[in-house]
């Protein structure tokens, strides 16, 4: 089935409002979309929401013969499922162009990178060697797949275990994760894909692009990178050309980008690790046979308002500053991280959000706190009632790690000091 | 404070969803209540279920009395069956989910929050052309397959004077031909000729989607979405009855707001609904 084709007037419409640096879902130019990581019940199975795109990563491992000319490496295979269910425009069965192209990347993204100690999978040298195999499907496309498949794939690669082996003289015995613990993969970095697309020729930079957007861009480039700021890929498509100050500004912007999301990735994994030595239920999967109907569920799209930052300054400066009573990331039941509710702001990128500060304007900040703290001290009871009792962890967002790009309770201080939080980001990326 | 207000929204749409499914089984049993009963005249069992949930399987049976009265004069029960339910046989079987509805004097339809939109003769919808062939032009109205568009079929078009309509256009017309089996056509005219309305049109303004239940509470007369939006700013808006919304307002900031606003209205509440209104109305003024 042919994709919905876009209308001219949409077109012009996404191209003027980019120009005046506005986005379809009230996102600044350097945003990434809310990032949710969750994770299936069997090891190496990992969900990934950016926004609306949502991602399914599935990692596998095979005892096979090597390749010849490395006899004692194992084998690493990456593969991009594109299916109808994701966008009509998706065609089953058939490799299009977009998958080869997204498959490549993932490679050269993944494995070229190597970032995975694939000596580590030698068996027997020259005769048995592990394959480890990442199938990415893709669940469903609004845009910026690339960015979501990476993040999916490495993190699958992070959770996932493969089985124990022993080698007796010629006998080799792999072991069920009932006899013997199954084994991490020895991960040296993690090479995270961000997505730039440029509009009007190079004038216009943003960041995560979602579908409407990748319809009207001139051009895309990819920068994979670790935490470590060492660039594993770069990839310049569309045909524009970039100047080399561009490439220097996007490759400083993914350096932040990075960090933040190989924090998050980190942070989810160890709610998960938590949560299954709890032994609660965890899991994607476990959190699906619930007599619940969730067609009425929407995320709230943010609306933007304008001229509200000059107000929201005025009152900031009037109010006393919020209570920093949230040095660290608040843990309601085990298995839950949230990152982002109650955090400082670390984008630092300016962003900002419109509805707090459209809050603010009814000058309800002190029924907020109010609000707030009570949260909180229900937060803390729960972190230790849970604590306590390991078993009530039924919630339904189960090591559900969400990131939100625009920092709620700290939004005031956040328009107070955008640029400052801003420098602070440059700053932060030139010590490094 | 948008995840708070993410929290409670979703919270709360638990909360109403969690009671639709005790329902769903006070359904079945009055369903085996209904079907037991003998001689139950359909229009009142319709009557009785209007307002509430039906899922497709319900049924509605119309028993009759095996004997025929002579002296009296019977006469024949009519019900007029709208989207959602299906004749079969002696049956009524709900064939959408929904909330059944009922006009005077006997029209029944289910009204249900559907996004796939299936042609039906005289809408109004909202159409981009995709290619210019020959003498007709297709359009994508977001159904199964394209509808054609004759190029006479604008006002004031002859075979020389053509109109200009360019691919990519988006066009408001209305289904002449709309039938399963064949493929459907749209007219820019009404029958006297005049474009009243229909035609090209969309400079400048943002085209989105929304679930057709929000079209059909957009274009209901004495609409409190529509009444609310108003109160906001300025805009022109094109309903189509295929879930495409086309608004433009006097800046892109504005245009932007009210095409969130409206895709957020989708699964609010009306309480809801006015709270977010009055906060955007605050914000802005």
């Amino acid at each position: 089935m042919k994709d919905t084709p876009l209308a001219n007037c949409e077109r012009d419409f996404l191209l003027k409002a980019i120009e005046e640096k506005k986005r379809l879902d009230g996102r600044q130019t350097y945003d990434y979309r809310k990032i949710k990581i969750t994770f299936g019940t069997d090891y190496g199975c990992c969900f990934v929401d950016l926004g609306r795109t949502r991602v399914m990563a599935q990692v596998s491992c095979e005892l096979v013969a090597p390749k010849e000319n490395r006899p004692n490496e194992g084998i690493m295979f990456f593969n991009i499922e594109l299916s109808p269910m994701a966008s009509p425009a998706f065609e089953q069965g058939r490799q299009s162009e977009l998958s080869v192209k997204l498959n490549r990347q993932l490679e050269r993204c993944l494995r070229n990178s190597k970032c995975i100690d694939t000596e580590s999978l030698c068996v027997v040298s020259g005769e048995k060697v592990w394959q480890i195999r990442v199938d990415v499907h893709m669940l469903n496309h609004d845009g910026n797949l690339m960015d979501a498949a990476s993040i999916a794939a490495i993190t699958a690669l992070c959770h996932f275990r493969r089985p124990d082996v022993a080698i007796q003289g010629d006998e080799v015995t792999v072991f069920s994760p009932e006899e013997r613990d199954p084994i991490p993969l020895s991960i040296y970095h993690m090479p995270i894909s961000v997505s730039f697309s440029f509009f009007q020729q190079g004038t216009y930079l943003l960041v995560d692009p979602c579908e409407r957007e990748e319809r009207v861009m001139d051009g895309l480039l990819m920068i994979a990178m670790n935490k470590h700021r060492e660039i594993c890929s770069i990839q310049s498509s569309g045909g524009i050309m970039l100047l080399k100050d561009q490439v220097m500004r996007c490759s400083k912007i993914a350096s932040v980008k990075v960090s933040e999301i190989t924090e998050l990735i980190g942070k989810a994994l160890e709610n998960d690790k938590k949560a299954r030595k709890a032994g609660g239920r965890c899991g994607f999967a476990e959190s699906i046979p619930q007599e619940r109907i969730t067609a009425l569920k929407m995320e709230e799209s943010p609306v933007e308002m304008m001229d509200v930052t000059e107000r929201a300054n005025d009152i900031v400066q009037k109010a006393e500053a919020p209570p920093q009573t949230v040095p660290s990331p608040v843990v309601p039941v085990p298995g839950v991280g949230q990152v982002g509710q109650g955090l400082q702001n670390t984008w630092g990128l300016e962003d900002d959000d419109e509805e707090e500060e459209e809050e603010e304007e009814n000058g309800n900040r002190g029924e907020e706190q109010e609000g707030k703290a009570s949260k909180m001290e229900k937060y803390e009871k729960e972190e230790s009632r849970g604590g306590d009792v390991v078993e009530i962890s039924d919630s339904e967002e189960e090591e559900v790690v969400i990131l939100h790009p625009e920092t709620s309770d700290k939004a005031p201080v956040n328009t107070g000091s955008r640029s400052s939080s801003h420098q602070k980001g440059a700053a932060k990326s030139k010590k490094k | 404070m948008v995840t708070e207000s993410c929290f409670f929204r979703t919270a709360e749409t638990h909360g109403s969803v969690s009671c639709v499914s005790p329902l769903f089984q006070s359904v079945k049993c009055q369903q085996q209540h209904v079907s037991g009963s003998p001689a139950v005249p359909m229009f009142s069992t319709l009557k009785d279920r209007v307002g509430e949930v039906l899922l497709p399987g319900d049924e509605f049976t119309c028993d009759t009395d095996d004997t025929i009265s002579l002296t009296e004069h019977v006469k024949p029960e009519k019900v007029v069956c709208g989207p959602g339910l299906r004749r079969s046989g002696d049956r009524l079987v709900v064939c959408k989910s929904g909330v059944l509805r009922h006009k005077q004097p006997n029209v029944f339809w289910i009204d249900s929050q559907q996004r796939r939109y299936v042609p039906a003769k005289g809408e109004t919808v909202i159409g981009i052309v995709t290619t210019k062939s020959g003498d007709v032009f297709k359009v994508d109205f977001g159904g199964s397959e394209q509808a054609s568009l004759s190029y006479l079929a604008f006002e004031g078009a002859t075979k020389r004077n053509r109109p200009n309509v360019q691919v990519g256009d988006l066009v408001f017309a209305q289904f002449s031909i709309a039938n399963k089996d064949m493929e459907p056509e749209l007219v820019c005219i009404d029958s006297s000729g005049r474009a009243n309305g229909l035609g090209v049109f969309g400079g400048g303004g943002l085209l989105f989607r929304v679930s057709l239940g929000l079209v059909r509470r957009l274009l209901a007369p004495h609409s409190e979405v529509r009444s609310d939006l108003e109160q906001l700013f300025p805009c022109e808006l094109v309903v189509g009855m295929n879930g495409r919304l086309w608004v433009r307002s006097s800046s892109v900031q504005q245009t932007l707001i009210i095409a969130n606003l409206l895709q957020s209205c989708d699964t609010m509440t009306a309480p809801q609904r006015r709270e977010l209104f009055r906060r955007v109305k605050q914000g802005v003024l």
